[in-house]
């Protein structure tokens, strides 16, 4: 494949869409601002317009913020760690992975907001010196929380816009639109001098060696708002490896919903091959079986313990009022992706598509049992609540807002930027000559 | 001193041309590609990039700081936690490890901007075909040995060669 040839077919993405693109665009902005009339209506009349009630006080809002986190983990995964392993394949499937996972790290970001009593003061949990004369809490989980998405949003944001760069400066050269003035300023220059492209490819790598312990402590630290608690089916030394497995099988499930219509809708199927979705289908296996033994050591320990407390939490889990919940997330997660060990299910696109939407409901309904079938029961059983957790319509249009802001930066981005590095599949190219 | 571009359509053209340039001694010799390219940069001899010296400076302040702040901040404002220490280390590392990754990387970029001299506006662009296929050669030489060095461009493959500013 010629330079040439990469050039053209990857800048041609970056043309005038067509009226369906606009649609979508549109789509999105009714349901965005739907979600954004709901935070209003909650910012104005308080917390308990979702459906929160003692001692359900961590409900949806925190299920989605752990879900958004876990998804852009395995962005990292691709576009950080593979490169670490030289994994040839993931080039052609980097930049759209890594820039998922800044847009989902955004998405994550605003539940801390959300789910506040008061979220006009939620700068309150950065440490800033203050006329109330305090300082926040380090020994916190959630002030760890506003180090760790904090570093990993500026990393992640950083991480791809180095990686972009080169490709704005192509961009810029190639462009007679309205966008070459944006495209000349954010390429800052580049001219691809040697000397540039060797700093680059230095910090390229550093970024790739610093965002790898990044995604495992991010989401061990997410993991932690759990389990330094004491609550039964919480308190679990598990939990930080358990969470990471999870975030990248929930990750690598969306990336896989994403590519999947967007190599159809840019035309880029040449390069977004079967074989990419095939390997991402087998890093879903390993990471599917590493959860499911999750689950199964923290079934095992809490019968193991003896403890009459964990085994009550986890036999409610399974038989409670959230049984459906619970055996929907073991079909999902651990028993739908055994299939993928079939290698004509795993070079189906279309297979590939449903069980990816299969994984991504059945990690989403995990963070929702984790969260709210340990709250509702508790040490003691005068805290059970009669009735089960009844969420609003405020938390339903503030979550399908949430998507429509992931979505809309998303959207933007694949359009405007290109979705596929096209140095990197220069570089590739260079060395298969 | 007058400084020549060579313009090449085909990457082992460009090597060709950097190979029979060093071989007559020019070692002023800068190129432009349109991807990293690996041969090119041994052939140019690129010292090791002091990139990495900026992410570990980084990496240590963001971790000394890491423990710095909260261990003030925590005899500032004495907050008891369940009887546990006022310095708390474990939770302190969690602390100081993001730090150290968020500095180290903002250190790094940094330097990488400063070494690269970007950003750049004022200056013409080479040559907008550098970012699509095409390679740059650029030597430095003196007025008298012009038309050599423009003549070795030329025999390399060269489809242009221009003074450049």
């Amino acid at each position: 494949m010629s330079y040439a040839k990469i050039n053209t077919d990857i800048l041609r993405t970056l043309q005038a869409p067509g009226l369906s693109y606009y649609a979508a665009l549109g789509f999105i902005l009714v349901v965005l601002s739907f979600g954004g009339y709901a935070f209003a209506q909650q910012w104005q009349r308080g917390l308990g317009v979702a459906g929160y009630e003692h001692p359900l006080l961590w409900g949806i809002y925190i299920t989605n913020f752990v879900f958004w986190v876990g998804i852009a983990h395995s962005g990292t995964l691709i576009s950080a760690v593979l490169f670490l392993f030289r994994a040839k394949w993931r080039t052609a499937v980097a930049r759209s992975a890594e820039a998922m996972t800044v847009f989902a790290v955004m998405t994550a970001g605003l539940y801390p907001i959300i789910h506040i009593g008061r979220p006009w003061v939620f700068y309150w949990l950065i440490p800033y010196p203050n006329e109330r004369q305090l300082w926040v809490n380090f020994r916190s989980p959630l002030i760890w929380d506003v180090f760790a998405i904090t570093t990993y949003l500026t990393v992640s944001a950083m991480f791809l816009f180095l990686g972009l760069i080169p490709d704005i400066a192509a961009a810029r050269d190639r462009c007679t639109d309205w966008r070459k003035p944006i495209y000349r300023v954010l390429a800052l220059g580049w001219r691809g001098s040697t000397r540039q492209w060797y700093h680059w490819g230095a910090l390229y790598g550093f970024f790739a060696a610093l965002a790898t312990p990044l995604v495992v402590s991010v989401h061990s630290v997410v993991s932690w708002d759990f389990a330094v608690s004491i609550l039964p089916g919480w308190h679990s030394t598990i939990f930080a490896p358990y969470f990471v497995a999870g975030a990248i099988f929930s990750g690598l499930a969306m990336v896989i919903t994403l590519l999947i219509p967007l190599r159809k809708l840019l035309g880029i199927e040449e390069y977004i091959t079967i074989h990419h979705f095939e390997n991402l289908a087998k890093l879903i296996i390993v990471t599917s079986l590493i959860v499911g033994y999750a689950y199964l050591t923290e079934f095992f320990i809490a019968w193991y313990s003896g403890s009459p407390f964990e085994q009550g939490t986890f036999y409610d889990r399974m038989f409670g009022q959230y049984w459906l919940f619970s055996w929907g997330m073991f079909t999902c997660n651990v028993l739908i992706p055994l299939v993928l060990f079939s290698k004509r299910v795993r070079t189906s696109l279309a297979a590939l598509f449903v069980i990816s939407i299969f994984i991504n409901i059945g990690m989403w309904l995990e963070r929702f049992v984790i969260i709210v079938s340990s709250l509702s029961h508790d040490f003691d059983p005068a805290n059970w609540p009669e009735g089960t957790y009844q969420p609003t319509w405020i938390e339903g249009a503030i979550t399908a807002g949430s998507f429509a802001w992931f979505f809309f930066f998303f959207l933007l981005f694949v359009k405007n930027f290109p979705a596929i590095s096209i140095t990197e599949m220069k570089e590739d190219a260079q060395h298969d000559e | 001193m007058e400084t020549l571009l060579g313009i090449y359509n085909n990457r082992h053209k460009a090597i060709d041309a950097i190979a029979s340039l060093q071989q007559d001694g020019i070692d002023t010799i800068s190129a432009y590609t349109p991807a990293p390219d690996h041969t090119i940069e041994s052939m140019l001899k690129t010292h090791a990039s002091p990139v990495r010296l900026f992410v570990l400076i980084g990496g240590i302040l963001g971790c000394v700081i890491g423990f710095a702040f909260p261990i003030y901040t925590v005899y500032e404002w004495p907050l008891i936690t369940g009887g546990k220490p006022l310095i708390s280390i474990p939770p302190f590392v969690v602390i100081a490890f993001e730090l150290m990754i968020l500095f180290g990387a903002i250190f790094g970029m940094m330097s990488f901007f400063g070494l690269s001299g970007l950003p750049q506006s004022r200056m013409p662009l080479k040559d907008t075909r550098f970012s699509n296929d095409h390679f740059g050669i650029e030597v430095q030489c003196s007025d008298t040995s012009q038309s050599t060095v423009r003549e070795t461009l030329e025999t390399a493959g060269a489809i242009e060669v221009r003074p450049n500013a």
